[in-house]
């Protein structure tokens, strides 16, 4: 999930939607999220890379609406509804989230695991 | 140990000689204080009795009387022999060694006054002897001649301003060698005086010269010459030395205490001079009465041991009996150290106890005092005292317990009842507090600190293998002995520094924050 500057970053990516719940006042995903390009990379216990300056799911609450839809912990987010989290601040990724007018998120998120799954069905051919 | 140490005063008053003498231009051959490369071993004739002559009255064995039969001298290679009148000198010292003092100590002084006088008659009897000897062939000169004889006054009034700053001040002390600089410049200006003479001789007084104004030129040409000599004298008496090129560490024989001290260039009998400056301000006193007990140990190790030569009799027995002695000796300490450990902590422990009582009785002694308020001065006076009065009014209250204290840190001989009252006056006259009055007893403080006649009457030699006016060098080493112990001195040079510059730009200290936040959505 390393990237070279300039080129075009290529990933396997799956799809999660996720539901917002109501708690009162406030509309909450059940997820937490680490790293930003403001951040310091070399403390993400998740990436491989570490200068991956990208938003990183550092925990998932139990029974949560992310956890339904199937998010786990240590998946790099890379998009949320169509809006880029490769090369955000902690802060805007925070906000991108947290829209109080969206009830869905749709995001695209990659982890190491899919990787070797499209690379074991191929292999099978 | 039977024997016991005399109490210092007696080991002050039994000197001879005081320290404070000339600075010299022309320095004799002293005496006193020679500096003899010989080291001088003193075995005593039992090895169970602790070395007398430590107690002794004087450096120089001469004035001990025992010194024939309790010292043997192991004199090791010098390069600077004994001269006749030192010899001659060794049995005379006894007497009168006083007047004689006297006398050599003012001979620099009395040089320097005649050679002061000297440069100030002769520019003035350039002047005035042609117009004594032939007033009518003189031309008369004008305006120049005026303005030559003002500066002339005045320079001469400046020679003299500061050659009696410079020279003619209190003598700090007497040194074993001549100050060869002094003697260099004492000689420089004797030829310089001598060679203008001969000039005036030759050229003016022999021809009759008319021409006034080129005499007064050459009177004026003098004083600036001399003037010159006196700048010379000004940077090489005061100024070389200042730069500090070499490090001293100067160590107490009998206790080990060390200080250090960076000096400039300069020669070993000045080094030994500014060493010994520092030392009364520096060491703390010198207490005889606290090294007995090291040397009651070891005299206790091998005085329980007779060795026996069973074997017969063979060449090397002082060897073999030596070693055989120490050997037992190891085997035998391993108790000592015991006794050391158990000594040492029950001293502590009462020094602690009678520090505590002692405290405690001045405080209370110090409550009884009150300085007299200003508006209670007018009314009708009870019991107003002066701060002599009023310290012997409340020194009984403290006395016991001081004198205990002292007894058991054994600095009794250090201070008299006087001295302690006069003290207590000076607290009391200064508002000081208890603690204040009472540091100086608890700290062994400088040698400074002790009446005066603790320091003032010293006498030291100094021993050096290197000549006592050779410079200083890295690695050279004397000692200063005085009667009871000595001050080792080894030199170092201070190191040439090397300090490179790196220039910091005032806007390129920059900062970035390390974050990692975790926030939960």
């Amino acid at each position: 999930m390393s990237f070279i500057p300039g080129q075009p970053v290529t990933a396997v990516v799956q799809r999660i939607e996720i539901q917002k719940l109501r708690d009162g006042d406030n509309l909450i995903l059940g997820f937490s999220i680490g790293g930003g390009i403001d951040q310091d990379a070399s403390q993400n216990p998740f990436s491989e890379d570490k200068s991956d300056k990208g938003i990183y799911v550092t925990r998932v609450s139990k029974g949560g609406p992310a956890e339904v839809a199937g998010l786990r912990i240590g998946d790099k987010i890379m998009q949320v509804n169509g809006w880029d989290m490769t090369m955000v601040t902690h802060d805007q990724a925070r906000k991108r989230l947290t829209k109080k007018k969206e009830d869905v998120v749709r995001l695209l998120i990659t982890r190491k695991s899919l990787e070797e799954v499209v690379r074991q069905s191929m292999m099978q051919h | 140990m039977a024997t016991a140490f005399p109490s210092p005063p007696s080991l002050c008053v039994s000197l001879s000689c005081s320290e404070r003498s000339s600075r010299d231009r022309h320095k004799s051959h002293s005496r006193d204080s020679s500096s003899r490369s010989d080291k001088n071993v003193t075995i005593s004739a039992t090895s169970a009795q602790p070395q007398q002559p430590d107690q002794g009255s004087a450096p120089t064995d001469a004035q001990d009387d025992n010194w024939g039969e309790t010292t043997t001298a192991v004199t090791g290679t010098s390069d600077h022999s004994l001269s006749q009148e030192d010899l001659a000198g060794f049995g005379k010292e006894t007497e009168g060694p006083v007047e004689k003092l006297n006398c050599i100590r003012f001979l620099p002084l009395a040089l320097t006054l005649l050679l002061g006088l000297l440069v100030l008659v002769t520019p003035l009897s350039f002047l005035v002897l042609p117009q004594v000897l032939w007033p009518e062939r003189l031309q008369a000169c004008g305006t120049a001649c005026e303005g030559l004889f003002l500066s002339l006054a005045f320079k001469l009034l400046i020679l003299l301003l500061a050659g009696w700053a410079l020279f003619v001040r209190p003598m700090r002390a007497s040194l074993p060698r001549i100050a060869v600089f002094r003697a260099l410049l004492g000689l420089l200006t004797l030829l310089l005086l001598l060679s203008y003479w001969l000039f005036f001789g030759v050229r003016i007084l022999d021809s009759q010269e008319e021409n006034y104004q080129g005499i007064v030129q050459f009177a004026v040409s003098l004083v600036d010459a001399l003037l010159f000599i006196h700048y010379l004298a000004v940077v090489l008496l005061e100024i070389r030395h200042l730069q500090p090129c070499f490090s001293l560490c100067v160590v107490r024989s009998t206790d080990g205490e060390t200080h250090h001290y960076n000096l400039g260039q300069l020669s070993i009998q000045r080094a030994a001079l500014v060493i010994l400056e520092h030392y009364y301000k520096d060491f703390s006193v010198h207490n005889p009465a606290l090294l007995t007990a090291a040397k009651s140990r070891a005299a206790k190790h091998l005085a329980g041991l007779k060795v026996y030569n069973v074997d017969g009799a063979g060449s090397d027995a002082a060897t073999a009996q030596s070693r055989a002695k120490i050997a037992a000796a190891a085997r035998q300490r391993d108790t000592s150290h015991n006794e050391l450990y158990y000594e040492e902590a029950e001293h502590d422990r009462r020094v602690r106890k009678r520090k505590a009582r002692l405290v405690v009785a001045v405080e209370e002694a110090f409550t009884h005092v009150r300085r007299l308020q200003e508006e209670e001065k007018k009314k009708p006076p009870g019991d107003e005292m002066d701060p002599r009065e009023a310290a012997q009014a409340i020194f009984p209250s403290m006395a016991r317990a001081l004198q205990k204290y002292l007894r058991t840190t054994r600095q009794q001989h250090c201070h008299s009842m006087d001295s302690i009252q006069a003290h207590l006056a000076f607290c009391i006259t200064n508002n000081m507090t208890p603690k204040a009055f009472l540091e100086s007893y608890l700290m062994a403080g400088p040698t400074l600190q002790y009446g005066r006649e603790c320091w003032q009457t010293r006498q030291w030699t100094l021993v050096s293998e290197a000549s006592v006016t050779s410079p200083l060098h890295h690695g050279s080493e004397f000692q200063l002995k005085s009667s009871d112990f000595s001050l080792v001195v080894t030199s170092k040079a201070i190191p040439h520094l090397k300090l490179s510059e790196e220039y910091v730009h005032p806007k390129s200290h920059k900062f970035v924050l390390q974050l990692q936040s975790e926030t939960s959505v």
